[in-house]
């Protein structure tokens, strides 16, 4: 029986998973995923897609909000660069989608750390403010600029093709979009493994102090917001893949406060915060929509009052977590899995 | 001219109404620190509650418009000590994201009442227009102004000579001198909330009235009175006033001549560029307080 968590290197200091029970969970949970397609029906795959896309973009805001310290509302806007990215080059340009995938994050990327460079001057709630000024900029630029991506009436975009490879339905986007996200997670729980990612969170817990210590702040600033970009725009790029036509109502600022909600109900500076956040924001709408399907031979009223029920819940489900969990679902994970860890003798 | 004398006084109306609601925010900002991004929300409910209060039970228009104050102030004051309290000490991010859902379920209660549809507004101001110099004006748009007017200078007063006005900005100085000085903190908060939800609600009944009806676009000035008190600077009185009129009138000029160029949206969105070229070259507004920052 454990009795306690013993670590005698570095190696083991510094592994990615604790003990060998958690690399077999994972690996379990890796097998689970791959076989999803063949478990669930066509209804629940589209959600599981939507997740995936979900998950990638809260990484991706929780490496600039969460471990950088950078408030941002623009993320919807960064969406949309991602998706309309996608958009001219697969379906104007018909570049196959392991360059286009690629590409969009990087475009994104560009963009983010243009609107990255006020955050040289401003911070906290000022920059909160100038990102959500990059959103209505942005917002304007794509629904004025009609010739590239045809303004409000939208733009659609073929499937996802490279060479005689054509992914046409739901089920092949899915193996898709679940290598990207799992290498995409990957990547960032070892960014803070490093230099950089550590020079993030260096940034975050005292700005000042870190400049003082030899952090390049603006440099790591700006880094910060090229990779959360990146991170946006490939999952701009699954989501313009997904929805095959998009328009500049997909990204309303409603997008972003819901990605805001869901790193903060997840857990701050938490990757496996921002998967727990982006699934439970994703399926709350659709369990929902469950739960007032089932009761309203009952309650009639309630599905024309759906998209009210909708938002109350949605903002209930926030305010809740942020008065008795503040640090979100991983920190609740954490608590419990420790208690378990050394079941029964926790000392 | 006269094209611009009509977007300059509409801008100068909508602008006065800016500067209520940012009132409102600098307030709040002032004395906790917390940026409401349910401002919006307080005006639209406002303007739902008075308009309900007078198609329902047929009560007259002032008496209804006390009753909405009053409502007001309480749910200010419930929800500071609800939702509010349990949030000092927690970063930043956290409480904007508090508001933020804050938000959606007051917008999502005003649509489960009273649905989507907009609601006609009762007739507040007379319908004839008076003429200044060469232009009709319409009646209340001189109300609001001047309503607006009224309450600025009130408010101006109350900060500078009441008692509560006083230790209010003593709060917003130092909380931990404040506190020593035996002012109550927690109840300068709930002060600050209920003040912040009335005016914001006089400037959702004034909207209601100048625009003849209410609907759900109204929570949306919640999001376009940001832009005003940081270009006023978050913690200045004054700037939330002269942010409000410069924004109302950058807004409908930029939309009146820009938008037959570029077709359309230049209103929603000229504020927003505005901000940005202001934040670049003063970073804390035009009168806020320039934080110096110690490790």
């Amino acid at each position: 029986m454990r009795c306690g968590d013993f670590r005698e290197t570095y190696a083991e200091d510094m592994a990615l998973f604790e003990t060998a029970f958690a690399r077999r969970m994972m690996i379990a949970f890796i097998a689970l995923m791959v076989a999803l397609p063949w478990l669930a029906s066509g209804f629940w795959l589209d959600i599981a897609l939507r997740v995936l896309i979900a998950v990638i973009a809260a990484v991706g805001l929780n490496i600039l909000t969460g471990f950088t310290g950078q408030i941002s509302l623009g993320n919807a806007a960064f969406l949309a660069v991602g998706a309309y990215a996608t958009a001219v080059l697969a379906g104007r340009w018909n570049l196959p989608f392991p360059l286009v995938i690629p590409a969009a994050g990087l475009i994104t990327a560009l963009v983010g750390m243009v609107f990255g460079v006020p955050s040289l001057r401003l911070k906290g709630l000022y920059l909160a403010v100038a990102t959500l000024a990059a959103h209505f900029v942005i917002e304007f630029g794509i629904s004025h600029w009609e010739s590239v991506t045809g303004g409000v009436n939208g733009i659609s975009i073929p499937s996802p093709k490279a060479g005689p490879l054509v992914l046409a339905n739901d089920r092949q986007l899915y193996f898709l979009a679940l290598p990207v996200a799992a290498s995409l997670l990957l990547f960032a729980r070892n960014l803070f493994r490093t230099k950089v990612g550590k020079a993030f969170v260096a940034i975050r817990d005292q700005d000042i102090s870190s400049e003082v210590m030899g952090v390049n702040v603006f440099r790591y600033k700006l880094l910060s917001f090229a990779v959360s970009s990146f991170y946006v725009g490939v999952a701009g790029s699954l989501l313009a893949y997904q929805a095959r036509i998009i328009s500049p109502e997909n990204f309303p600022i409603s997008l972003a406060i819901d990605q805001l909600g869901m790193i903060i109900i997840g857990g701050l500076g938490s990757i496996l915060g921002s998967v727990f956040g982006a699934v439970f924001i994703t399926m709350l709408p659709e369990l929902l929509r469950l739960v007032t399907s089932a009761l309203s031979s009952t309650f009639p009223e309630l599905t024309t009052l759906f998209a009210s029920v909708k938002m109350g819940v949605f903002g209930l489900a926030i305010v809740l977590f942020l008065i008795f969990e503040p640090d979100g679902m991983a920190a609740r994970w954490h608590t419990i899995k420790n208690y378990w860890k050394l079941y029964p003798f926790s000392y | 001219m006269e094209f611009f004398l009509q977007l300059l006084i509409s801008g100068l109306v909508i602008g006065s109404i800016y500067a209520l609601v940012g009132l409102g925010f600098v307030i709040i900002y002032k004395s906790s620190s917390i940026l409401n991004f349910a401002q919006g929300e307080f005006l639209m409910l406002g303007a739902y509650v008075c308009v309900a209060i007078v198609g329902t039970h047929k009560v007259p228009f002032l008496a209804a418009f006390a009753i909405t104050l009053c409502f007001s102030a309480l749910l200010g004051v419930l929800m500071e000590r609800l939702l509010l309290r349990p949030m000092i000490g927690e970063p930043v991010i956290s409480v904007i994201m508090l508001t933020l859902g804050l938000s959606s379920v007051l917008k999502a209660v005003v649509q489960g009442i009273w649905g989507t549809d907009t609601r006609p507004y009762p007739e507040i101001f007379p319908t004839t227009p008076v003429m200044i110099g060469p232009l009709p004006v319409s009646q209340g748009y001189l109300y609001s102004v001047a309503s607006v007017l009224v309450l600025l200078g009130l408010f101006s007063v109350f900060f500078k000579y009441s008692r509560a006005g006083i230790a209010m900005r003593a709060t917003a100085f130092s909380q931990q001198v404040a506190l020593s000085m035996g002012i109550s903190v927690k109840h300068i908060f709930a002060l600050a909330w209920s003040i912040a939800a009335v005016v914001s609600a006089v400037g959702g009944v004034l909207l209601g009235g100048i625009r003849g009806g209410v609907d759900g676009a109204f929570a949306l000035f919640g999001l376009k009175v940001i832009p005003v008190v940081i270009l006023g600077g978050l913690d200045s009185v004054l700037g939330a006033i002269v942010g409000g009129l410069v924004m109302g009138v950058l807004e409908n000029l930029s939309g009146g001549y820009l938008d037959p160029l570029l077709g359309g949206g230049v209103k929603e969105v000229a504020p927003f560029i505005a901000l940005v070229a202001i934040l670049s070259i003063k970073p804390y507004g035009l009168f806020g307080k320039v934080k110096i920052e110690r490790v």
